[in-house]
């Protein structure tokens, strides 16, 4: 018991300003290399003789402004069927996964449609599957028929829902059936128990891997435009084609990194939690 | 007084296994019982199939003079009138010590939600363990788990205790404070059947001990009389092997 009434002792001093000192070191050194790789990317790229020409065809401010509010409008577009599709193929994966996992002959037509329906999307090309809604079903020529942009979107939805539906399903599989045989044995229902039980502890698993595919998604609801709909890369190839320049695209490259920036922090945010609470918090 | 629990000539079979052989048990109102047996004798197996999370593959087995076996009756319903706490806690670990208790109560029985959180609040105070109702179970220790997992089963108010191997999975210095609880419980009245390959542990709690054999209760009787006096052959061989030599 030495030591701790007057404060830590020479050794624990020591081993601090060790570690101060290695902090230090390690910045420094950090900071250095990132400089110095920096500067040799610029030399690089601006010295090179082909410099000028991909400056003036790729990178003319006065086009980017011009370009930009087409960009936004666009970008609009693809924001908002991101939001709609997420929801939609979240929710419909979910469906999907809870009825794989029904028990019982009663529900064997459930189960293998559900099967069949995540093995028939995960393996259809999303363009197929646009083109089919989008040209194909206005074709039937029914009354209240959607837009094509509904349409478009029921595409994408029904297509992550089958990457999704077995997202959830992994994770409800992961959740050990002792769960399950405690939940039961207090009176709870099938029902009860993965509403209550089962669902929140598969859910907290699999949230890195389902943010990781509406990462994906938000790439890839910009297919609609395949349809009509013009979304911020139809947009910017418009713009592209009308300046005989490349600009429009990097407008475009640019706000979509920037849209993806939040979505991507809070997967990285979410693993990070998750580990850390498999590591018992 | 007729008995809570009867089993008669239950079998059960898993696979090639018969591990179940027509076994009969009765347990009286207020009786506690001790199953012991090799591993693998079909303890867990037994209690299992009472909770009704086994299905029988013969034999009946009635709660309180009622057919539960029964294939019409609603097994929700006949399990909440059971309690059953297991070897590995198997506590909810993404819910708080407090809301592991009020699940049941708020989900199953409808009861609000500070009632129901009265009742949890004064049945943790009473195995000391107030101040960890908003604990998450990953925080506890493996007897605080368990004391927490009975104190679970016991919301609904069951009319039967089953415990399986509860204190197998604890450090020996924790497993006093979980018999503690069972001791206190068995004061209370409380029907009991425990399954456990502790000597110790049968002799302090049980008013009658079971020794399972191939499928059926071979040699049962009051401890003393069964852990120190057994008249079966088996028995003695299998006393004998736990014995320190
Ligand atoms: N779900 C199951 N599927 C197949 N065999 C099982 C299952 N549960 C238990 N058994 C077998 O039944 C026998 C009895 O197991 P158990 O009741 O756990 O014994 P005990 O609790 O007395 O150690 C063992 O041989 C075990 O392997
Ligand atoms: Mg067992």
């Amino acid at each position: 018991m030495t030591g701790l009434a007057d404060g830590p002792t020479q050794a624990q001093l020591d081993r601090i300003a060790w570690r101060r000192r290695q902090t230090v070191r390690s910045i420094l050194v950090a900071a250095l290399s990132t400089a110095v790789v920096g500067a040799l990317l610029v030399v690089a790229i601006t010295g090179a003789p082909g410099w000028d020409r991909v400056r003036q065809s790729f990178l003319d401010p006065s086009i980017a402004a011009d370009a930009l509010p087409d960009v936004l409008r666009g970008l609009w577009l693809n924001i908002r069927l991101l939001v709609f599709c997420a929801i939609g193929s979240l929710g419909l994966g979910l469906v999907i996964a809870l009825l794989r996992t029904l028990r019982g002959p009663v529900f064997f037509p459930v189960r293998a449609l559900a099967v069949s329906y995540t093995y028939t999307f995960r393996g259809l090309p999303l363009i197929i599957v646009i083109y089919v809604l989008t040209l194909g079903v206005p074709g039937l020529r029914l009354q209240g028929m959607p837009s094509v942009l509904v349409l478009g979107g029921a595409a994408l939805v029904l297509t992550y829902s089958g990457y999704i539906a077995e997202v959830f399903r992994a994770g409800i599989e992961s959740v050990h059936p002792s769960q399950i045989a405690a939940a039961r044995s207090l009176g709870l229902t099938y029902r009860q128990a993965m509403r209550h039980v089962v669902l929140p502890q598969a859910v907290r698993r699999v949230a890195p891997p389902l943010l990781n595919d509406t990462v994906a998604l938000q790439k890839d609801v910009g297919l609609v435009s395949l349809a009509g709909p013009i979304d911020a890369v139809r947009a910017a190839q418009i713009s592209t084609a009308e300046h005989f320049n490349y600009t429009p695209y990097i407008v475009a490259g640019v706000l979509f990194v920037l849209l993806a920036i939040p979505l991507i922090a809070v997967t990285d945010w979410v693993t990070v939690r998750a580990a850390r609470r498999q590591a018992g918090r | 007084m007729s008995a809570v629990l009867a089993c008669t000539g239950v079998r059960k079979v898993f696979g090639s296994t018969v591990v179940l052989d027509g076994l009969d048990l009765t347990v009286a109102e207020h009786e506690v019982v001790a199953l012991i047996g090799a591993s693998g004798s079909g303890k867990s197996t037994l209690l299992r199939c009472v909770n009704l999370l086994e299905d029988l593959d013969d034999g009946m087995i009635h709660l309180d003079g009622e057919h539960i076996t029964d294939p019409r009756i609603n097994p929700d319903l006949v399990r909440r009138k059971i309690g059953i706490v297991f070897q590995a806690y198997n506590l909810f670990p993404h819910l708080s010590v407090l809301d592991n208790i009020t699940l049941a109560p708020v989900r199953v029985h409808k009861r609000s939600r500070s009632d129901a959180r009265q009742q949890a609040l004064s049945l943790l105070k009473r195995i000391g363990l107030e101040e960890k109702a908003d604990a998450y179970p990953d925080r506890l220790s493996g007897g605080q788990q368990q004391r927490v997992a009975i104190v679970r089963a016991l919301v609904n108010s069951p009319r039967l205790l089953l415990l399986d191997e509860v204190t197998s999975a604890l450090d020996p210095e924790l497993v006093g404070e979980v018999l503690d609880l069972i001791r206190d419980l068995k004061r209370d009245g409380m029907t009991m059947v425990l399954a456990t390959h502790e000597m110790t542990f049968a002799r302090h709690v049980a008013d009658r001990v079971c020794f399972l054999d191939a499928g059926r209760i071979l040699e049962q009787g009051p401890p003393e009389q069964v852990l120190d006096n057994p008249v079966e052959a088996r028995t003695q061989q299998f006393l004998r092997r736990l014995a320190p030599a």
